[in-house]
C-alpha cells in the first residue's frame, strides 16, 4: 500500500470516519455503562466488525440471552451482507490476497462505498478496495475505543455528525441512479423501508426487524417487476451503469 | 424472573460466537458461488440490488425522526434535501456530504 491508494481511500472514506466515529463512541459508552470492561468494546469491533450487530450484541449480554439465542438473533440482524456479498462476486475476482479481509469487512458503510466508487486507471482494485476497507474498520475500532475510554470527557459536542452517514447513502444513491436511469429500484427500497418504519411505530413489527423485512420485501417486489427483464435478455438489458464492472472485468 | 447479565467470560465466548456467526453470513455467497459461473440470477441482483439496497438504507437512517412533535423531522428532511440538491448540482460527493451535515448540525441546534 502507498501514499497514493492511502490519499484516494481517505477522501473516499471520510464520511464514513465521521458516521462510525459518531456511532462508534455511544458503542464504546454503552459497553461500560453494561458493567463490561473497557476493552470489550474495542474487541467486540475488531472481531465482529458490523455496528446494529455489536449495539444488539451488548443488549442481549446484558439481558444474560443464551449463547444460542445471541448466535440466532446475530444471523437475522446480518443476513443482509449475503446480499451484499452475492452482487460483490465479480468485483471481488481479481483482488489478490486482499479477498479474505474485503469479506471480513463488508459492513453496509463499505459496501456502499466499494459498489459506488471506481476504481482509478492503471491502480489495482484489490489495493484500492483494500485501503478504503482497511480505513473503515480502522475508523471503526477507533471510535469504539474513544467511546469505552474518554467518551464523556470530550470537549465539544459531536451531536449531528452522524447525519453524514445518511447524506452518503443520499449520495451514492444519486449517483447509482445517474448510472442506471431506473427509478424503480429506489421507489421499490424506499416504500418498503417506509412500510417496515410504519409498522414498527404501530408496534406490529419489532424495530430490530426493519431492515430485514425491508431487505427481504424490496428482493420479492423487485423480482415481480424486474424479474422476466432480469433473468432471460442479458445483453439487451447491458445498461450503462455496468460501465465500471466491465472496467473491472476486462 | 431474575436476570444475571453475562459474566465477562460468557460476553467475550458469546462475542466470538457473534463473530462467527456474522463472517459466515459475509463469507456464504463467496464460498457458494465463486467456484463455478455465476449464475443467471447474479446479473440480476447486481443490477438491482445495489440502488434498492442504498434507497432502504437512507430510509432507514430516518427511521428515528418523530413526525408527530416538534420539530417534525425538520432538520433532517431540510438537510437531506440539501444534500441531494446540492449533489445535483455541483456532482461533488464531498462537498454535498459535508454540506448536508453542517447544514443539518445547524437546523438541529435551531430547531
Amino acid at each position: 500500500m502507498n501514499r497514493y491508494y492511502f490519499t484516494q481511500a481517505l477522501q473516499i472514506t471520510m464520511p464514513v470516519f465521521f458516521g462510525y466515529t459518531a456511532i462508534g463512541i455511544p458503542f464504546g459508552l454503552t459497553v461500560v455503562n453494561a458493567g463490561y470492561p473497557w476493552w470489550l468494546a474495542p474487541l467486540m469491533s475488531i472481531v465482529m466488525y458490523a455496528g446494529a450487530g455489536q449495539y444488539v450484541a451488548i443488549g442481549l449480554f446484558s439481558a444474560g440471552v443464551s449463547p444460542v439465542a445471541i448466535a440466532v438473533t446475530e444471523l437475522f440482524v446480518n443476513v443482509r451482507h449475503v446480499v451484499y456479498g452475492l452482487s460483490l462476486i465479480t468485483k471481488f475476482k481479481n483482488v489478490g490476497k486482499w479477498k479474505f479481509f474485503l469479506i471480513f469487512g463488508l459492513t453496509d458503510e463499505t459496501y456502499a462505498l466499494l459498489t459506488g466508487c471506481t476504481v482509478p486507471e492503471q491502480s489495482e482494485p484489490g489495493t484500492f478496495y483494500g485501503t478504503i476497507t482497511l480505513l473503515d474498520y480502522l475508523y471503526w475500532i477507533s471510535g469504539s475505543l474513544t467511546g469505552a475510554i474518554a467518551g464523556t470527557l470530550l470537549p465539544f459536542s459531536f451531536e449531528g455528525v452522524d447525519f453524514a452517514l445518511t447524506a452518503l447513502f443520499a449520495v451514492l444513491l444519486i449517483d447509482q441512479l445517474r448510472a442506471t436511469k431506473d427509478m424503480l429500484p429506489c421507489a421499490i427500497g424506499l416504500c418498503v423501508t417506509t412500510a417496515a418504519i410504519v409498522l414498527s411505530k404501530l408496534h406490529v413489527l419489532d424495530a430490530r426487524h426493519i431492515l430485514l423485512s425491508a431487505l427481504s420485501t424490496g428482493i420479492a417486489v423487485l423480482i415481480l417487476f424486474r424479474g422476466r427483464n432480469g433473468f432471460s435478455s442479458e445483453k439487451a438489458e447491458e445498461s450503462p451503469g455496468s460501465n465500471t464492472k466491465s472496467d473491472l472485468e476486462g | 424472573m431474575n436476570f444475571m447479565k453475562l459474566s465477562m467470560a460468557a460476553a467475550f465466548y458469546s462475542s466470538l460466537l457473534a463473530a462467527g456467526v456474522i463472517f459466515s453470513t459475509r463469507v456464504f455467497p463467496f464460498i457458494l458461488f465463486s467456484g463455478k459461473d455465476p449464475p443467471a440470477i447474479l446479473k440480476f441482483i447486481e443490477k438491482y440490488i445495489p440502488p434498492m439496497v442504498m434507497a432502504i438504507l437512507l430510509a432507514y437512517c430516518l427511521k428515528d425522526i418523530h413526525l408527530s412533535s416538534e420539530p417534525y423531522g425538520l432538520p433532517h428532511f431540510a438537510a437531506l434535501a440539501g444534500t441531494v440538491l446540492l449533489h445535483l448540482w455541483k456532482k461533488n460527493a464531498m462537498l454535498s456530504i459535508f454540506g448536508g451535515t453542517i447544514f443539518f448540525m445547524i437546523m438541529n441546534r435551531i430547531c
